[in-house]
């Protein structure tokens, strides 16, 4: 069970071997399997997300949410699939029309790059980066643009003021989002991924790193635009935000890459914080895949919680909490962990 | 597998050259486009694909400081200066002047300049590969040999900080005179 993916991987590249095929392109074919499984695997999740997420809401709400469609409600989300793809894609006047219809598109385009150096589970990386970490923050950062572009080519006021909230809310939260993920790297002091889990071998980083995994979590929550940080689509307010002109197919589309976003920083989270696919207290019979699985699943859950239990926070509160608390806690966290372990090198445990 | 992907050399001139006529292509657009919001994006594709000419040249720190500075900062910056203009139609916000002459000037000196530069640097090819690890290279000179450097840079952050507060600041306090 443990080597199960590896396996398929080796014996697909030994049977393109087999055919004479070079090394290089056997590399190139390689590497594409690996992104569209990866693709697959985010499409696979967020449907199955987002059906998870209504159960969730309807539970926490004393409802029953989807039960019709399917066993349980769980084809729910491909006939809303369906529908969507059904549905005509309307374009308002005064569009900015390329702009328009390419935004939907590359929204997905910074997920999909970030997946690839995410290790799903051992030697379970499509690209074992060495400097993983800054490429995940760095690419992640790509977002905020698209997220504006679409919200400014609508023509419409709730779009463009979804759009500036999203730019102000994702720059201010990039910041303690990456000082939190720096208490980490100074103990690995590595940015490779894969070290990163390696090094939690002994202890995860949850309880070495508390402050900074709290901090990690709040401004992933505030990353990815979910309650109680979704100013950005605030419902009452401004619609839908910077989504709020879109139709159809292209508002599945941001609504996807919202949650391939929530994967994402699940994903971190596990990852950076609770020891990645590692097995806890020794079970390895359970393979490491499914361990990391279990992992961000458990973190998802944590997210549609938090999204169900609390209300809206306003603009100033937002800003307010990520400047003057969350930034200078994040840099304490730092300061803190440089003196720890300099005090834990001259006791010299 | 990537890098040994981009080792063989056809395939990274054939990389650079197409990533050299787009930073070029849509370097150019950014001051042809008429709409100032286009501008920007140009602006982020001609930085996104600077990275990319980055990582061809096996600088993969730098292409992801490229990526994260340029494409997820200062275009971010521009849209904020963007966004503080008070235009209901943000077409025709991006259009030239009559300053030819000077610019003309200004043009032909920068060219001069860094022919002038390139020139005298020469081509500088090392026979040594480039190392795996490249990161922690640049954090040991960073803090030893160019530490000095990089603390005036961070100090001159610091200061811009520090302004920016207080600038806000004051204009909270005139808003509050006013009403």
């Amino acid at each position: 069970m443990e080597n199960i993916f590896i396996g398929i991987a080796s014996s697909l590249r030994g049977f393109f071997s087999g055919l004479g095929v070079p090394d290089l392109y056997n590399d190139i074919i390689m590497l594409v399997v690996k992104l569209v499984s990866i693709l697959v695997f985010i499409l696979v999740n967020a449907l199955w997300l987002v059906y998870m997420e209504r159960r969730v809401c309807a539970f926490m709400q004393s409802r029953l949410g989807p039960i019709h469609v399917g066993p349980k409600g769980l084809l729910q989300s491909f006939a809303d699939i369906g529908k969507l793809l059904g549905k005509e894609i309307i374009l308002p006047k005064g569009i900015d029309l390329v702009v328009f219809l390419l935004m939907p598109v590359l929204i997905f385009v910074p997920p999909l790059l970030i997946y690839a150096v995410i290790p799903f589970g051992k030697d379970m990386v499509a690209v074992d980066m060495n400097i993983g970490v800054f490429y995940l923050l760095a690419v992640a950062s790509l977002s905020t643009i698209l997220f504006w572009a679409a919200g400014w080519s609508s023509n419409n006021k709730y779009s463009l003021i979804g759009g500036m909230r999203s730019v102000a809310q994702m720059v201010s939260y990039e910041l303690p989002l990456i000082l939190a993920l720096l208490g980490v790297i100074m103990l690995t002091g590595t940015l490779n991924i894969n070290q990163i889990v390696n090094a939690q071998n002994g202890i995860w980083f949850i309880l070495t790193q508390p402050i900074a995994f709290l901090i990690y979590f709040i401004a992933g929550v505030a990353e990815t635009n979910r309650t109680p940080f979704c100013l950005v689509e605030g419902e009452s307010e401004i619609i839908a935000g910077p989504y709020t002109e879109y139709s159809g197919m292209g508002f599945a589309m941001f609504f996807l890459a919202e949650y391939a976003n929530v994967m994402i920083i699940s994903a971190m989270c596990t990852v950076m914080f609770l020891g990645g696919w590692l097995a806890p207290f020794g079970l390895d019979f359970i393979p490491s895949w499914l361990w990391f699985f279990l992992k961000m699943y458990v973190m998802i859950f944590i997210f549609m919680w938090v999204r169900w239990t609390y209300p809206r926070i306003r603009v100033d509160q937002l800003m307010g909490f990520g400047w003057k608390v969350l930034v200078p806690l994040s840099l304490a966290n730092i300061f803190v962990t440089g003196v720890g372990m300099y005090i834990y090198r001259a006791i010299g445990w | 597998m990537i890098m040994g992907f981009l080792n063989s050399i056809s395939y990274v001139a054939a990389a650079f050259h197409t990533l050299a006529a787009v930073v070029v292509i849509s370097a150019l657009l950014v001051v042809f486009v008429r709409n100032i919001v286009h501008s920007v994006l140009w602006l982020a594709v001609c930085f996104v694909s600077l990275a990319g000419v980055f990582l061809t040249l096996n600088a993969d720190f730098i292409a992801a400081v490229q990526v994260m500075v340029y494409a997820g900062a200062v275009c971010i910056m521009v849209v904020f200066g963007i966004m503080l203009i008070r235009r209901r139609d943000m077409g025709e916000t991006n259009l030239f002047n009559g300053q030819t002459v000077a610019a003309a000037g200004v043009t032909a000196l920068v060219i001069m300049l860094s022919g002038f530069l390139s020139f005298k640097v020469g081509s500088v090819t090392s026979p040594a590969p480039v190392p795996a690890d490249t990161v922690g290279n640049i954090a040991t000179l960073l803090l030893s040999k160019y530490v000095i450097p990089f603390e005036v840079a961070a100090l001159l952050l610091l200061v811009a900080l520090v302004g920016a507060v207080f600038l806000a600041k004051e204009v909270k306090a005139d808003a509050d005179s006013d009403s």
